[in-house]
């Protein structure tokens, strides 16, 4: 019961990705050319709305649905892992132009190219997890 | 109906995301969807030797379905709630793209001249793509979601710095790497 859930709010999030078309290799391109204010509202209101949430969660200590206290885990402050992961993760997102959320919306959508991303995305993760001791963190 | 099988809106598909970062906080878990591809990698038994996979899987079986669901919410918007999947690009972009090369931008949701698996380029420049995105992501601890909607909304410097990088990374590719790849 609680996997479907998950399912479900899995189902609304596929569908908003795909229908403000975040999904879409071209508006990410579009994005990072500064050619277009979507990304930039999509990304704007989901973080203005989302700050807004979390800040009411912490003042009125709400609780979530089972009456458990809502924990939000700080990351410890870094710089080097943070940038550089960043930088990497930008060049692949512009490259293939989906991030993790929207490649498996495309493939439901049918675009099966999107596959080879997938893989190599895990296969990536992989690698890291490998080389994570040798990497400045 | 325009409204629901047109394209929707910058404002609507925010309201919509923070709503989906909301309703996973009162589940007692969180917005993040790259941790997916580590527990891929668990499943796959790279626990077996290295440490940083060594977890209990299990208890991410939540964000597995997420992204069954998010496939699923794929499948549904483009047969039940899409008349087409043009994109309506910015004119200068269509003219930047024909220049690198690519003849259809906009009359299609992707660009075919990339996702095919009959062209090697085209089968390589994806592989590599993933590589940066599954590396890269759990270098910095975190994607889109985790580190731009979750982290950010949580004021947490670090995600501000990660997303900083992520468009340092974006931009070098799409203005640097682009007219020597394309």
């Amino acid at each position: 019961m609680k996997s479907l859930s998950y399912l479900t709010i899995g189902i609304l999030f596929g569908i908003t990705m795909l229908k403000s078309e975040a999904a879409s290799w071209f508006r990410i391109y579009e994005m990072f050319q500064f050619q277009s204010f979507h990304m930039y509202g999509i990304i704007g209101v989901s973080v203005l709305l989302g700050t807004l949430t979390i800040a009411l969660i912490k003042k009125f200590n709400i609780k979530a649905f089972d009456g458990s206290p809502i924990v939000f885990h700080k990351k410890d402050i870094r710089f080097k892992r943070y940038f550089f992961g960043g930088l990497i993760f930008g060049l692949g997102w512009a490259l293939a132009g989906a991030c993790p959320g929207p490649m498996f919306t495309l493939v439901g959508a049918g675009f099966f190219p999107i596959l080879i991303v997938i893989v190599f995305a895990v296969l990536g993760t992989y690698l890291y997890g490998r080389l994570k001791h040798k990497l400045p963190h | 109906m325009e409204l629901i099988y047109g394209p929707w809106p910058w404002y609507t598909s925010g309201i919509l995301i923070a709503f989906v970062m909301f309703l996973l906080l009162m589940n007692g878990k969180y917005f993040g969807v790259s941790s997916n591809l580590r527990t891929l990698c668990t499943i796959c038994g790279a626990g077996n030797k290295i440490d940083f996979f060594k977890f209990d899987w299990k208890a991410q079986k939540w964000n597995l379905f997420m992204i069954v669901g998010a496939a699923i919410g794929g499948f549904i918007a483009t047969h039940f709630l899409s008349t087409d999947t043009n994109i309506a690009l910015n004119p200068k972009t269509i003219e930047t793209l024909e220049v690198l090369g690519f003849k259809d931008a906009g009359a299609n949701y992707l660009p075919t001249e990339l996702f095919r698996f009959d062209s090697v380029k085209s089968v390589l420049l994806l592989a590599l793509g993933g590589l940066f995105i599954g590396f890269g992501t759990r270098y910095a601890g975190g994607c889109t979601s985790g580190h731009a909607i979750s982290g950010l909304s949580n004021l947490q410097l670090p995600s501000l710095i990660a997303v900083l990088g992520f468009f340092a990374g974006g931009l070098a590719m799409i203005h640097l790497l682009f007219p020597l790849i394309f």
